[in-house]
C-alpha cells in the first residue's frame, strides 16, 4: 500500500443508540476517530460491536445521537450518498459471486461512481495491484481463498476513494494462515493514512496497528484509550476479565 | 389378430402418420412453438413482476401478489383457458377477430406466471442477506442492488426449475385446442386428435408425441446442464482457477 490516503476524514459518533424491537443493542456509544487515525473495537460476541458499523454507515439507522464525518452531521443527508463515502467490509466478504474479481470492483465504479468502462477497469487494475491479486482479475471467487476474497473485498471498498474504512472482524472467517496477508493489508492501509474502525478479536493486530482502543459491553463503550495503557492497565473490571479471558 | 399386430395399426400405421407429417411441420410444429414461445416469454416477465412485487415490504403490493399466485396456481389449467379463452372473447374479438391465440397465449401466460413468480422468488429469498448488504454498503440504493446483486444470482439458482416451467408450457400449449382452432391455428395435439379421429388409428398422436419430445427433450437436457453448472460451477473457471492458500505476502 504505497499510496498516501488523501480522502480520509475524521468520524465522530456521539450518543449511537440503536435497538432491534425491545432489545437496546447501542445504549450510546460514543467514539471519535481523527482524519487518518485508526480505532480498534474489541468487546466479547453480542456486545454490539458489528451494530455499531452498521449503524455508522447507516445500514442500520440510529434511533438516537449523532454521526459527523468530516465534521459535518450527515444523519439528515441521504444514506445511500454517506456510504459511498465510508467503506467496510465484511467479516464473509460479500464478493458477489455471478461476477469476477474484476467486474466486482468495476460495478460500482461504473454505476456509482458513473466512470466509463475503461476507466473502471483502470482504477480497478490498480487497486488489484495494490492487494497483490492482479493477476486474479478473470477469476470469480468461488475459485479465491478465502483470504484472497477478502483482499479482494477490501480492493473493492477501496476503489470508491471512501474517506473511511469499517472493518467487520473482517479475518474472523479466514483460515489462520491466512490472516496474516488480510491483516498486513490493513496494517499498510493505516499506515498509509485511512481512517479506520475495525471491529476484530486480533489482540496482537489492535495493539500494533491501533492509534485507540475501545471496548465495548451490553452496547456502551465502557473504556478507550491507547493500546498500551488499555492492555497493560485496564481501569474497569469487565475489561480486566476480558483480556484475562483472550490474552 | 394378434396383440402385435393390434398394436402395430393402432400406434405405427406408418401411411398415416406420412400423410399428417407434412401438416405437423408446417402447421402443427410452428403453431406449438408460437403459443409456447410466446407464452414462456410473456410468463416470464410476469412471473418476474409477481415476484417482486411479492418480495415487497409493502403490504398493498405483496398480497395482490399472493391472491394472484393462489388463485392462479389453485385452477385447473383447462378452467382457466376456458374462462379467459371464451370469456374475454366477445371483448376482445373487435381487436383481433375470432383468433383465439391471443387470449390462448395470456391464459397460458397467466398461470405460467403464478409458478414462475413462486421459482423467482424462491430464487431471490435464497441469495443470502450479506449480498444486498454489501451492494448497500457501496452505495447501491435498494432497488439497485436488488436489480443489479440479488435478482440475478436468484435467477440463477433457479433456471433449472424454470426451464422445467418452460417445458410444461410446451405440453400445456395443447389445451387452446379447446378455445375451438381454424385450420391453419392448429397446434400438434389437434392435428394429430383430427388425423386419428378420421383414420380410426392413434398413429399421428403419436407422431404428435414424438414432436412434442424434440421438443422437450433437448430441454430436460439443457436443465440437466444448468444443474450440472451451478452444482460444479462454470467449466471455465475450474481450467482457470485453483484453489490455492498462496495468500502470504
Amino acid at each position: 500500500m504505497p499510496t498516501i490516503v488523501e480522502s480520509a476524514a475524521s468520524l465522530e459518533l456521539t450518543g449511537i443508540e440503536l435497538a432491534f424491537g425491545n432489545n437496546k443493542v447501542l445504549r450510546g456509544v460514543d467514539l471519535a476517530v481523527p482524519a487518518g487515525k485508526t480505532a480498534c473495537v474489541i468487546g466479547p460476541s453480542g456486545s454490539g460491536k458489528s451494530t455499531l458499523l452498521r449503524a455508522t454507515n447507516r445500514l442500520l439507522e440510529p434511533s438516537a445521537g449523532d454521526i459527523k464525518l468530516g465534521g459535518e452531521s450527515v444523519l439528515r443527508s441521504n444514506p445511500d450518498e454517506l456510504r459511498r463515502r465510508i467503506g467496510m467490509v465484511f467479516q464473509h466478504f460479500n464478493l458477489f459471486p455471478h461476477k469476477t474479481v474484476l467486474e466486482n470492483i468495476t460495478l460500482p465504479l461504473r454505476k456509482i461512481k458513473k466512470l466509463t468502462p475503461d476507466g473502471a477497469v483502470e482504477a480497478a487494475r490498480i487497486q488489484l495491484e495494490l492487494v497483490g491479486l492482479k493477476e486474479k482479475e478473470s477469476a470469480r471467487p468461488g475459485n479465491l481463498s478465502g483470504g484472497q476474497q477478502q483482499r479482494v473485498a477490501i480492493a473493492r471498498a477501496l476503489a470508491m476513494e471512501p474517506e473511511v474504512m469499517l472493518f467487520d472482524e473482517a479475518t474472523s472467517a479466514l483460515d489462520p494462515e491466512l490472516v496474516k496477508g488480510v491483516l498486513g493489508l490493513m496494517a499498510d492501509l493505516a499506515s498509509a493514512g485511512m481512517t479506520m474502525i475495525v471491529v476484530t478479536h486480533e489482540m496482537g493486530f489492535a495493539r500494533q496497528v491501533a492509534d485507540q482502543v475501545a471496548f465495548m459491553d451490553h452496547g456502551v463503550v465502557v473504556e478507550s484509550g491507547v493500546p498500551e495503557k488499555l492492555f497493560t492497565a485496564a481501569e474497569s473490571p469487565r475489561l480486566q476479565q476480558f483480556l484475562s479471558q483472550v490474552l | 389378430m394378434d396383440i402385435w399386430s393390434t398394436l402395430n395399426d393402432t400406434f405405427l400405421d406408418w401411411e398415416s402418420m406420412k400423410a399428417v407429417l407434412p401438416e405437423m411441420l408446417k402447421v402443427g410444429l410452428v403453431n406449438t412453438l408460437i403459443l409456447a414461445a410466446a407464452s414462456v416469454v410473456l410468463g416470464t416477465m410476469l412471473g418476474m413482476i409477481v415476484a417482486v412485487m411479492g418480495l415487497s415490504r409493502r403490504r398493498w403490493l405483496r398480497w395482490p401478489a399472493k391472491v394472484y399466485t393462489d388463485i392462479f396456481r389453485g385452477l385447473p389449467a383447462i378452467l382457466t383457458i376456458l374462462l379467459i379463452g371464451q370469456g374475454l372473447s366477445p371483448i376482445t374479438r373487435h381487436w383481433w377477430g375470432p383468433n383465439p391465440y391471443p387470449l390462448g397465449i395470456l391464459a397460458l401466460s397467466l398461470i405460467a406466471a403464478a409458478y414462475i413468480g413462486e421459482i423467482f422468488r424462491s430464487g431471490i429469498q435464497s441469495v443470502e442477506k450479506g449480498q444486498l448488504e454489501a451492494s448497500r454498503a457501496l452505495g447501491f440504493s435498494y432497488t439497485a442492488g436488488m436489480r443489479l446483486v440479488v435478482i440475478p444470482q436468484g435467477v440463477r439458482r433457479v433456471l433449472p426449475a424454470l426451464v422445467n416451467q418452460f417445458i410444461a408450457l410446451v405440453k400445456e400449449s395443447s389445451l387452446v385446442y379447446f378455445l375451438g382452432l381454424l385450420a391453419s391455428q392448429r397446434e400438434l395435439f389437434r392435428i394429430g386428435q383430427d388425423a386419428a379421429a378420421t383414420n380410426g388409428n392413434l398413429s399421428p398422436l403419436l407422431l404428435a408425441g414424438i414432436f412434442y419430445l424434440i421438443i422437450t427433450v433437448p430441454l430436460t437436457h439443457l436443465v440437466n446442464y444448468f444443474d450440472k453448472r451451478l452444482r460444479e460451477g462454470r467449466p471455465a473457471d475450474l481450467e482457470v482457477e485453483e484453489l490455492t492458500h498462496a495468500d502470504h505476502r
